[in-house]
């Protein structure tokens, strides 16, 4: 009993050491993320593995160093996520973090890359403060936010006459954030906010809230909520049928909700997105190679994860060291070109501005291919979609 | 207006008839809890997993082999029951003679084990099961309409949880069942198959788990985790019924469904916690649950 328990033991050990030696020969991205709850389809492993692809695109090696990756479920607990980072950074030489779904989890995160000084890439979570009241010198807000998602479909649904809302609002950092950012577009168009309510995540019977949504009178059904909660709330609308009377707005929704949902359920529903694999023909290559391994499109996020793995490997490549603060400084000052957009840049404040697209979810008939399921209502260049000025919650942007 | 609580009576009305369509979920969640735990003295932690099951074993019937809703009724229980058989004579029966405890483990590992395969088969956001043709539509009720399909669900679980408190309380073959868990020696000693009447309660338990499931698929979205929280929440109210309590169970759903409900209008951010506030109460008022034996 006891050998096979001593054996073991010293293979771990010798693990351990040499993950220790290795620490300075190699180029260490790490990526927390929900790979098993609600949002895991959202990333989740076709993250990892747009990471994977973008270090192959990067060569395999950058300063003569291999890049490996790290991943964990963080399960949306914010002192897993804070507490993964902590060690990563401590014991494993972590260069860089990508972080997946879940505000709360992030804020958490942002917080040890501050403290640690390791380029944070805030990707799956939505929430605005990331690069406002929560920013840091070593967080870039990557892929979207709470307010370009409001810019986007609230302006969009006001201007067509949706002037009065109901929100329906997931009860934690992000969908306050959502709702906030989407009240503020509706309440500078003319419109105005009738009644929200804030549903516990992982909410499965929306009926209640719906109810209370239909008894309100408002035109425009708010979904401030993502992942399976939004599912769940579109696919209970439907059945009571609000999606008759209202409009239905979804303020975060990925491709791989809509795939879930079915285009019978989602038809006609506007949303908000920084990609969309069929844009053209660079991001359907990319969506080519990246359904051979996944055997489904890509999100929006997963997207993102491969180009920001592949800048923060240019950008190392490009000062000839792994420094954090060299590399932000030259990410800070570069334009981000790659399949994921072009001519982004990250602002003082961290958050990357760059081109969002508002979509429309097509019916059944206008789909004419699997996964061809958006079409473009209008394309919002980055100031558009975030404004051209830093938050001026943050502290970086004051200077 | 009428008002109650500064809220419209209509709108009162309207969520005491969803908390209603939900009791029927849990009372038929907990029922199939309660039998478990009373005839087998098992906490059957795969409770939520089995509804999952059944959910999905009703969206692959329909999307790969053909078989329609009404069939997916009887098929699908059917299908999880013999699943459910399976566990308890591989591994649930060599745990009898053990703390009950250990039971919980072994069937919260196998909760795990299924989510995790179906989260790898199917992803994590789950997939859509259409509402049967005959049950679309909604029925003016006057202050609300409701959903015929959500009607459908009250009806059907309440006539199954009469049939099963029936069988249990007034038939022989209950009274076989009851028999065996009061003094297992005595009735075997009587020629009765003892083991087989355990097996057979657990896939029958296990059965109304996935009956659930697949009266549920239309209406929630059909995913790995749909019945990880609610098993919790099923837990709770099998707490509060009693363990081992079938009345107990089936009453206590539908309250506690009418008392979610109502929550949902006067403080929504609280519908999630409210159960475990009244498990906690009646812990301390009546540890043995309100229709609970000593």
């Amino acid at each position: 009993m006891l050998k096979p328990g001593i054996t073991a033991l010293c293979a771990l050990l010798s693990l351990y050491v040499s993950a220790q030696a290795a620490a300075g020969d190699q180029i260490v991205i790490g990526d927390i993320d929900d790979l098993s709850g609600v949002y895991a389809d959202v990333q989740g492993q076709g993250g990892i593995e747009a990471v994977y692809m973008a270090i192959a695109d990067a060569g395999g090696t950058v300063l003569g160093k291999k890049v490996i990756v790290l991943s964990v479920d963080h399960q949306n607990k914010p002192d897993i996520g804070a507490s993964k980072f902590r060690e990563w950074s401590d014991q494993n030489g972590l260069n860089m973090l990508i972080g997946g779904s879940n505000t709360g989890v992030s804020i958490a995160m942002a917080k040890v890359a501050a403290v640690k000084k390791v380029p944070f890439f805030a990707i799956g979570a939505g929430g605005a403060s990331l690069t406002g009241a929560d920013c840091t010198a070593y967080t870039v807000h990557y892929a979207y936010d709470t307010t370009a998602l409001g810019n986007g479909t609230a302006s969009a649904i006001v201007k067509q006459g949706g002037k009065s809302w109901f929100f329906i609002t997931a009860d934690y950092a992000f969908g306050t954030q959502l709702q906030e950012a989407a009240t503020r577009v509706v309440i500078a168009n003319g419109g105005k906010v009738v009644g929200a309510v804030r549903a516990p995540l992982g909410t499965t019977d929306y009926s209640s809230f719906l109810l209370q949504a239909q008894t309100s009178g408002a035109q425009v059904l708010g979904l401030a909520n993502a992942g399976t909660d939004f599912s769940n709330s579109l696919k209970g609308a439907n059945e009571f049928g609000l999606t008759k009377t209202m409009t239905p707005a979804a303020l975060l929704a990925f491709i791989s909700d809509i795939h879930s949902l079915t285009l019978q359920t989602a038809q006609g529903l506007y949303l908000t997105t920084a990609w969309y694999w069929d844009l053209n023909d660079e991001t359907r290559a990319f969506a080519k190679r990246f359904f051979a391994k996944m055997h489904r499109e890509p999100t929006m996020t997963q997207a993102a994860y491969y180009s920001a793995a592949l800048q923060y490997l240019n950008a190392v490549k490009a000062v000839g060291s792994t420094d954090s603060d060299l590399v932000m400084a030259h990410l800070k000052q570069a334009k981000i070109n790659d399949m994921f957009t072009k001519n982004g840049y990250i602002r003082a404040d961290g958050l990357m501005v760059h081109t969002m697209y508002v979509m429309q979810v097509k019916t059944p008939a206008e789909s004419k291919y699997p996964w061809d399921y958006y079409k473009v209502i209008k394309v919002m260049s980055g100031e558009e979609a975030d404004g051209s000025q830093p938050d001026p919650a943050c502290s970086l942007a004051k200077k | 207006m009428t008002t109650v609580f500064g809220v419209p009576l209509p709108a009162i009305l309207g969520q005491l008839m969803l908390g209603l369509v939900n009791g029927s979920f849990y009372a038929l969640l907990s029922l199939g809890l309660a039998v478990i735990f009373g005839l087998m003295g098992v906490v059957n932690f795969a409770h939520g997993a089995f509804y999952m099951l059944g959910a999905f074993a009703a969206y692959v019937g329909l999307q790969f082999l053909g078989v329609n809703y009404w069939c997916a009724l009887i098929l699908a229980p059917l299908a999880v029951g013999l699943l459910g058989i399976a566990v308890e004579r591989l591994f649930l029966r060599h745990l009898y003679q053990l703390d009950p405890l250990y039971g919980l483990l072994l069937t919260f590992g196998i909760a795990l084990i299924f989510e995790g395969i179906l989260r790898g088969l199917f992803g994590a956001s789950g997939k859509s099961y259409p509402v049967p043709a005959l049950l679309r539509g909604g029925l003016n009720l006057g202050f609300m309409v409701l959903p015929i399909y959500r009607a459908w669900v009250v009806l059907a679980s309440l006539t199954v949880c009469g049939m099963t408190w029936f069988l249990i309380e007034r038939t022989r073959l209950g009274a076989m069942l009851r028999a065996a868990t009061e003094n297992a020696r005595l009735v075997q000693a009587f020629g009765i198959n003892v083991p087989l009447l355990v097996m057979s309660t657990y896939g029958a338990g296990v059965g109304l788990a996935a009956l659930a499931g697949v009266l549920a698929a239309p209406v929630v979205q059909v995913s790995p985790l749909m019945g990880t929280s609610l098993v919790i929440v099923v837990f709770a109210v099998v707490v509060i019924g009693g363990m081992g309590s079938i009345v107990g169970a089936i009453v206590s759903g539908l309250v506690l469904g009418l008392i979610e409900g109502l929550t949902k209008v006067v403080y929504p951010e609280a519908s999630n916690i409210v159960v475990f506030v009244i498990m906690a109460v009646v812990l301390v008022w009546r540890p043995t649950g309100l229709f609970g034996k000593e």
